[in-house]
């Protein structure tokens, strides 16, 4: 199976071999973002000098005779709320607007000694709180797919950028479905590992107990490489988990025969659009064909999933942003002498925050507050150990579980930024994967009448990745939806 | 139905260090509420002796050798700071005690 044009892994052979060099690639994936970037607000900063540094050293290596990394030459993008040392990384916050990270995040560790090369930091919601991208600082993104759609949220940058071509892979973040979303309203595949399968060092937190960071792709196959690379223990993050790290490269070609693929009915019944519910089905019914066995599994809980979600994650979020107080890094406002270190907190933060950040941190304080802990925070965390408990069960029926990735195609840039509610209710069947810590993808499943596309989501067992990568594999290969360019690249 | 009054928005408000506007407390009550009311339906799910999940992995094993490693270099950790003194390596805040 050879790999796509203008993929990691073609890029990589590519660079490689001496075919083409790494300073190449580099220049043409810049003068893309340089073109592009003005109409759908991708990135945040972009930086060219450090890249071109970062890919003449790759060239240099293999010069030299070195062996080339397993992604060498493969231009990235970061999203920014992850931390590069020396670029400046923002969150798309307000309050973090000049900040310029003294290290590494892990991940962006692994991937420059894979021989990746970091073009810049990509758009998001404000600290990753929001699933339309509408939440930014610094603008929303544009769906390459549909100029007044949404991209999707929270990593609505990284996924129009490997959407639009601009370069073949991005890292996300997915507290509640910010990689998955995105990747299914951009049309391209977006991975979620296990809950400590890759470490958070050096990610921006905002719910500690939910966050995971994993690769945006054009296709599978990609995917499971970057994750190979980024992907396991670490010393500088107490929650990424010793369990070996297989090379997910291996295996993708297996097919699903003999796999049961589950489908939570009842659940998926009611409030899917039509469309993406056909979409839906007759991805199932590809699984059938391709030898899979489909079988019913109950989610009897799912539909709390939201509620129990908005407790937690806000809960958490409440108390990691309690750092930016003004004092260490970040905004801090024009202060009068006489002002106390009170008011530079408060105006620090009521300045620094926007709309959507503060709110989730004033739920957060109030259903951690004293009264209110046990009928909100601790009933969602039990909640969360029955939906927990529901998967268990779902997965001794069934290998992977099918659902879509979102209940409806990208919607418009506006529709529903005035009410938070219906927002939070568009992450219906992304959020249980999180508050199980289960691993779960978004890949292509087919196009709205508008050529909108539309994402199906498989989640498999705790880190089972090979299982769910190679489900996922089997259905692209099946399927062209993933050789669809928008646009608007 | 939630009852979220200002009152209790500005007790969060100072809670979380944030200082809202009038308008901002307007609008945070109100959604707040509707949020607040939509995840009442928690309360309708027997949770009676289920533990509260706080980590999906709890035998995960953590532990490493309590080993010395460098640590940020105090200019790289004052960089940031909106106010600091250098060469004392201190950041700077207003008056704490009068």
């Amino acid at each position: 199976m050879s790999a796509p044009a203008e993929s990691v892994r073609a890029i990589r052979d590519d660079v490689a071999t001496g075919r083409r060099s790494a300073v190449d690639v580099c220049t043409a994936a810049l003068a893309r973002i340089d073109a592009a970037n003005p109409r759908l607000n991708a990135f945040n900063t972009v930086a060219a000098e450090g890249a071109l540094s970062a890919a003449a050293a790759v060239d240099r290596h293999r010069a030299a005779g070195e062996p080339p990394g397993p992604l060498a030459g493969v231009p990235i993008a970061i999203k920014d709320n992850l931390c590069v040392r020396g670029m400046r990384t923002t969150a798309s916050s307000k309050i973090l607007d000049a900040f310029v990270p003294p290290y590494d995040a892990t991940v962006v560790r692994h991937l420059e000694r894979a021989g990746a090369v970091i073009l810049g930091k990509t758009n998001c919601d404000e600290f990753a709180m929001g699933s339309s991208n509408e939440n930014s600082a610094y603008g929303p993104v544009r769906n390459p797919w549909a100029p007044d759609r949404t991209p999707g949220g929270s990593s609505g940058g990284s996924a129009a950028a490997v959407a639009a071509r601009l370069v073949p892979c991005a890292l996300g973040s997915d507290t509640g479905g910010s990689i998955r979303q995105p990747a299914a309203f951009c049309g391209i595949v977006g991975v979620k590992p296990t809950y400590g399968r890759v470490s958070r060092y050096g990610l921006l937190a905002f719910a500690s107990s939910l966050d995971q960071i994993g690769p945006m792709t054009r296709n599978v196959a990609d995917a499971a490489l970057v994750l190979s690379v980024i992907a396991g223990q670490d010393v500088a993050d107490a929650t990424s988990a010793p369990e070996p790290v297989p090379d997910f490269s291996e295996g993708l070609d297996l097919g699903v025969r003999g796999l049961r693929i589950g489908v939570p009915r009842a659940f998926i019944g009611s409030g899917v659009d039509d469309q993406v519910l056909g979409a839906f089905e007759a991805a199932v019914d590809r699984f059938r064909e391709a030898g899979a066995t489909i079988v019913d599994v109950a989610l009897p809980n799912a539909a709390a999933a939201i509620p129990a979600y908005y407790l937690v994650c806000t809960a958490e979020a409440s108390s990691n942003l309690a750092r930016y107080d003004g004092v260490r890094y970040g905004h801090r406002p024009v202060l009068a002498p006489d002002d106390t270190l009170q008011t530079l907190y408060d105006r620090t933060r009521d300045e620094g925050f926007g709309p959507e950040v503060k709110r989730r941190i004033m739920l957060g304080t109030y259903v951690l507050s004293a009264g209110y802990y046990d009928a909100y925070y601790l009933k969602a965390q039990q909640v969360r150990t029955l939906l927990k408990r529901e998967y268990e069960q779902a997965f001794e029926r069934a290998d992977v579980i099918a659902m879509p990735t979102s209940p409806t195609p990208p919607f418009r840039l506006g529709e529903k930024a005035a009410d938070p509610l219906q927002m939070y209710l568009t992450d219906v069947f992304t959020v249980s994967a999180n508050l199980a810590g289960l691993p779960a993808v978004s890949v292509p499943c087919g196009f709205t009448a508008d050529t909108l596309p539309i994402g199906l989501q498989l989640t498999g067992r705790h880190f089972d990745e090979a299982t769910l990568l190679r489900a996922a594999a089997a259905y692209e290969a099946a399927t062209d939806w993933a050789t669809r360019a928008p646009p608007l690249g | 139905m939630s009852r979220l009054t200002i009152a209790d928005v500005e007790r969060i408000a100072a809670l979380a260090h944030l200082e809202l506007t009038g308008e901002e407390k307007q609008l945070f009550t109100g959604q707040l509420a509707d949020i607040l009311t939509y995840a009442e339906q928690l309360q309708q799910i027997d949770t009676t002796g289920v533990p509260a999940t706080a980590h999906v992995h709890p035998d995960l094993r953590a532990e490493r050798p309590d080993e010395p490693a460098p640590s940020l270099a105090p200019e790289d950790a004052l960089a940031n700071a909106p106010d600091a003194d250098a060469e004392a390596g201190l950041f700077k805040v207003p008056r704490v005690i009068g």
